[in-house]
């Protein structure tokens, strides 16, 4: 089975669904210019050689635009691919988002529909907080936006080819150190997953979550970075006896409840990982299911280990701080036995 | 690009038919607002009300100019460009009254009315947002290869917004098919249009996108019509974007709580001896395209229609509870 990186796996998926079916086009900065990047994180290169500049758009730094004529197009019968940089930037489009694209079928008593993609790169990677955050839980607290989440190269082709062909809006967020992008745009200390993906046609489908490591002690979720950083801790934790289960959400919303909350009943033990701010926070709405579905069966207080609540730093010393780290989840899971 | 002042045409390319059409759509915009109005003052209908009083020879020969495949997206104010491009009444009437046969379901009300099936997108109440999704449907014609257009309808107060700069620039830089029609109300909610713009006209800011900017007398049917056919065409063609601002006035405060002490009542005196209904009354009988009974029947014809909306959406049936859940994704 060929193997590949997950920059590699959403340019196939995207190639893909571009010769499947023309209504779909990328629209984006810096995606297509001849001699350009291919997008921040390489996912576009090449493609406009393929597809000609009309199918893969170029924009003005404008993401108000890109939201915007992505949403207008879409609700015109096209399939936009639409991508930010950072995904920082999304805060720039947010009317677009969260007033225009998550709303309008709703308020038009079901009469539109927006075929939206939107593609993120999140994570803190030493640039500074204004190209660092993680901003999944903005997102899943807007009803009317699905949101997903791949850590894998195979779940990242799958899902974004799911997302393609959803009727809705939805969010991809991608973390700058899984793309093992190659070159310039290569990340200093990215983890660079290389998976397998078949050469046949699958798609992941939305809303399903996957247990990546089974485990009876305690339940770990976690997504993008943080899955990596969940599984290595649960190998170190085994070593001490505790087998800890890692749950991996893939999609944030609609929400995979019944698969967290049966790892819950049978661990009697949560922790959630996320690399966002704690406050308010999607690692607080999963404890929140969890308290309110699965009370009785919790031997422990439930944990959050998340980043803390101050803006990303720069200083990679700062960030090694910032960001949830192998040791935290340690420390977090041996705290309830 | 220069701007131009568009003269009001000696001889419209306009049938009587239409041309009486024209009266008709402007006399039902107007009527549908003042029983609307009066309702709303008895506590028959919820919510806010922003008016278009006024302003009905935009939304008339903007979308006598449009074949109804065609796209308008509309504003927080968008009774008018409803009507104009052919929503039934009752379904609008019906969603102000927030009953479960409105256009929207009573999922929108008043500020987002509309009717995909007749080219009226579910109008847009956020300022300006509209700007850049009308450019990005516009976007699709292209890529479609269809000849449809897409306009844009808004306000002067829009043209502050940045989304509005984002959308006209992509719209240019593309040649989109896509008209941007701006209606220069003087007064962007209570502030006036001086104390936010530097020039003297909202499209002399065209020429810094590289389209053509127009200005016409938005209180006369015709010449907006005459301006709006030559943009429509000019996008169907190919040849890209214009804007078009219309000079007009908002009789009516901002919404229903406005007692409109910002401005003067002399002004509001002179602007209503422009009131585009009686004036383009005068014409059609000076110009005996008309006469007195048939602009009767005409306007006979209209009230009838609007008490028989009134009358729809009354006896309709209030949305269920379950219908909260419905319609936040398309499964």
């Amino acid at each position: 089975m060929p193997q590949m990186s997950i920059a590699e796996a959403l340019r196939q998926a995207i190639r893909e669904e571009m010769r499947r079916d023309e209504r779909v086009f990328c629209i984006g900065e810096d995606i297509g210019v001849k001699g350009g990047f291919g997008g921040a994180f390489t996912v576009t290169q090449g493609l406009s050689e393929e597809f000609g500049h009309e199918r893969i758009l170029d924009t003005p730094i404008s993401e108000t635009a890109i939201a915007g004529v992505a949403i207008g197009a879409a609700m015109a019968g096209m399939r936009p691919i639409a991508d930010v940089q950072y995904g920082d930037f999304l805060f720039c489009m947010m009317d677009q988002l969260a007033n225009q694209a998550a709303k309008m079928r709703y308020m038009s008593g079901g009469q539109v529909s927006v075929p939206l993609v939107m593609r993120a790169p999140v994570g803190a990677t030493s640039r500074g907080a204004q190209h660092a955050q993680s901003l999944e839980a903005f997102f899943t607290h807007i009803p009317g936006l699905k949101v997903v989440a791949p850590a894998t190269a195979y779940d990242a082709k799958g899902l974004l080819k799911s997302a393609v062909r959803d009727e809705n809006p939805v969010l991809v967020f991608e973390h700058k150190l899984l793309y093992g992008s190659k070159g310039a745009r290569a990340e200093r200390g990215a983890l660079s997953p290389v998976g397998e993906v078949p050469e046949e046609e699958y798609l992941v489908p939305i809303g399903k979550g996957i247990v990546r490591r089974e485990g009876k002690d305690v339940t770990i979720v976690a997504k993008l970075l943080m899955l990596y950083r969940a599984l290595a801790a649960a190998e170190k934790l085994a070593e001490a006896g505790i087998e800890a289960e890692v749950i991996d959400p893939r999609t944030l919303v609609p929400l995979d409840k019944e698969l967290i909350l049966a790892s819950v009943r049978k661990t009697g033990r949560l922790v959630i990982v996320e690399e966002d701010n704690l406050t308010g926070g999607w690692a607080a709405e999963i404890a929140a299911i969890a308290a309110d579905e699965a009370f009785d069966y919790l031997d422990a207080p439930i944990k959050r280990v998340s980043a803390p609540d101050v803006p990303p730093p720069f200083a990679p010393v700062l960030e090694r701080e910032y960001v949830p780290d192998e040791g935290e989840i340690i420390e977090a899971v041996r705290a309830l036995f | 690009m220069p701007v131009n002042d568009a003269q009001t045409p000696t001889s419209p390319a306009l049938d009587a038919e239409r041309l009486k059409g024209l009266y008709r759509t402007m006399f039902l915009i107007r009527r549908f607002e003042e029983r609307v109005n009066e309702l709303y003052m008895e506590g028959r209908i919820p919510s806010t009300l922003h008016l278009y009083i006024g302003q009905e020879a935009v939304a008339t020969g903007v979308c006598a100019a449009l074949n109804q495949d065609d796209y308008a997206f509309s504003t927080h104010r968008p009774h008018g460009h409803a009507l104009a491009k052919g929503v039934a009444p009752r379904a609008i009437m019906a969603e102000l009254f927030a009953k479960a046969t409105g256009c929207c379901k009573a999922k929108g009300g008043s500020m987002h009315v509309g009717d995909v099936s007749v080219g009226m997108f579910p109008a847009i109440a956020i300022v300006g947002a509209n700007v850049p999704i009308a450019a990005g449907a516009a976007l699709a014609f292209k890529m479609q290869k269809s000849q449809r257009v897409a306009v844009s309808f808004s306000g002067d107060g829009a043209a502050n917004e940045g989304a509005w700069h984002e959308g006209l620039n992509v719209a240019s830089i593309w040649s989109l098919p896509v008209v941007f029609v701006c209606e220069n109300n003087l007064y962007a909610a209570s502030t006036p249009y001086s104390l936010t713009f530097r020039v003297e006209n909202v499209a002399d800011r065209a020429p810094a996108y590289g389209i053509p900017g127009v200005v016409v007398d938005g209180n006369d049917v015709l010449a907006v019509y005459e301006v709006a056919k030559a943009a429509v065409a000019r996008a169907r063609k190919g040849g890209g974007p214009t804007l078009i601002e219309c000079k007009t006035y908002r009789q009516c405060g901002h919404s229903r709580s406005d007692p409109r002490t910002y401005r003067s009542r002399e002004e509001e005196a002179a602007w209503r001896e422009r009131d585009p209904i009686p004036n383009f009354r005068k014409w059609l009988l000076a110009q005996g395209i008309c006469d007195p009974k048939g602009i009767e029947e005409i306007e006979k014809g209209v009230e009838q229609a609007i008490t028989e909306a009134i009358a729809f959406a009354e006896s309709s049936p209030d949305p269920q509870p379950a219908d909260l859940y419905a319609n936040v994704f398309k499964e």
